[in-house]
């Protein structure tokens, strides 16, 4: 019910900073939580009650970019069903990227990549855990935070090799004989997992 | 900077959508699993669902379908 309120005090009030441009999220410093705008126009209209909270008070808000780059990278690998590293000190990770298997630094430039079916490494002093992704996304933001979501990710050790090896003969076979676009397309996939499943077994 | 028209990728060209070629891509990997990993993730992917037309304002008779995550 007040999801609209922000809004629907902003239309009557006449505010001052009408054109305002947005920075890139990437340049704003960290704003207070509470929205201090909606406030102030509440307070005015009804002083007597006390304002509702707004999503944003809820939100903690994005630890700033330090000027200096922070020795350990923060990592929330974190999957449908489950966060498997939350907010977790790393010195690297590689992340298999469609433009290639890419490390990922503390004081790494903000990117957004998508990844392919590939292994993702973090490494942490002296060890190394490699994961399965299946696919999905990394966002890298500028304060040395990095969020990777897959849909699927399981430990190296968890992946038959004879399955693999099966999938692969399947879907190439599939391949070859596939009609329609929608087949090939699937089949291509098919062929691509499970290369890269094979791929990380065996590298 | 890259031209206007990205390169796009096989699965989109063909007319798959990126949650499509995702949930693919997490089937077969799914599928590659060692046993007690593998049923286990099977279990957790199952979706049970009920699905019912309505016509003239009035809901026909429910589907209840419990789909294997392939579909």
């Amino acid at each position: 019910m007040f999801r609209r309120a922000t809004s629907l005090l902003a239309r009557p009030i006449i505010s001052s900073a009408r054109a305002r441009t947005r920075p890139f999220s990437t340049d704003l410093p960290a704003t207070e939580a509470g929205d201090s705008n909606f406030i102030e126009n509440w307070k005015k209209l009804i002083p007597n009650i006390d304002p509702p909270k707004t999503p944003l008070s809820f939100m903690q808000p994005r630890p700033p970019t330090p000027s200096s780059i922070p020795t350990k990278l923060t990592v929330n690998f974190v999957l449908p069903y489950a966060s498997e590293l939350a907010s977790k000190e790393v010195d690297m990770i590689i992340i298999p990227a469609t433009t290639g298997h890419m490390g990922v630094l503390p004081g790494h430039v903000a990117t957004i990549a998508e990844l392919k079916p590939g292994v993702m490494s973090v490494h942490e002093g002296n060890d190394t855990t490699k994961y399965f992704v299946s696919s999905g996304f990394a966002f890298i933001h500028a304060n040395s935070f990095a969020d990777v979501i897959a849909v699927e990710a399981v430990p190296l050790d968890h992946i038959d090799q004879s399955l693999v090896q099966k999938g692969l003969a399947e879907f190439t076979q599939k391949l070859s004989s596939a009609s329609t676009d929608l087949e090939k397309a699937e089949a291509q996939i098919g062929v691509d997992v499970h290369s890269a499943l094979n791929a990380a077994l065996t590298g | 900077m890259a031209s206007q028209t990205a390169a796009v990728p096989f699965w989109r060209a063909a007319g798959m959508t990126y949650i499509t070629y995702s949930n693919i891509c997490a089937n077969l990997v799914r599928n590659c699993l060692k046993e007690p990993h593998k049923t286990e993730a099977l279990t957790r992917e199952k979706v049970h669902f009920s699905l019912s037309k309505w016509t003239d304002g009035k809901p026909q008779k429910p589907t209840l379908r419990s789909d294997t995550p392939e579909d």
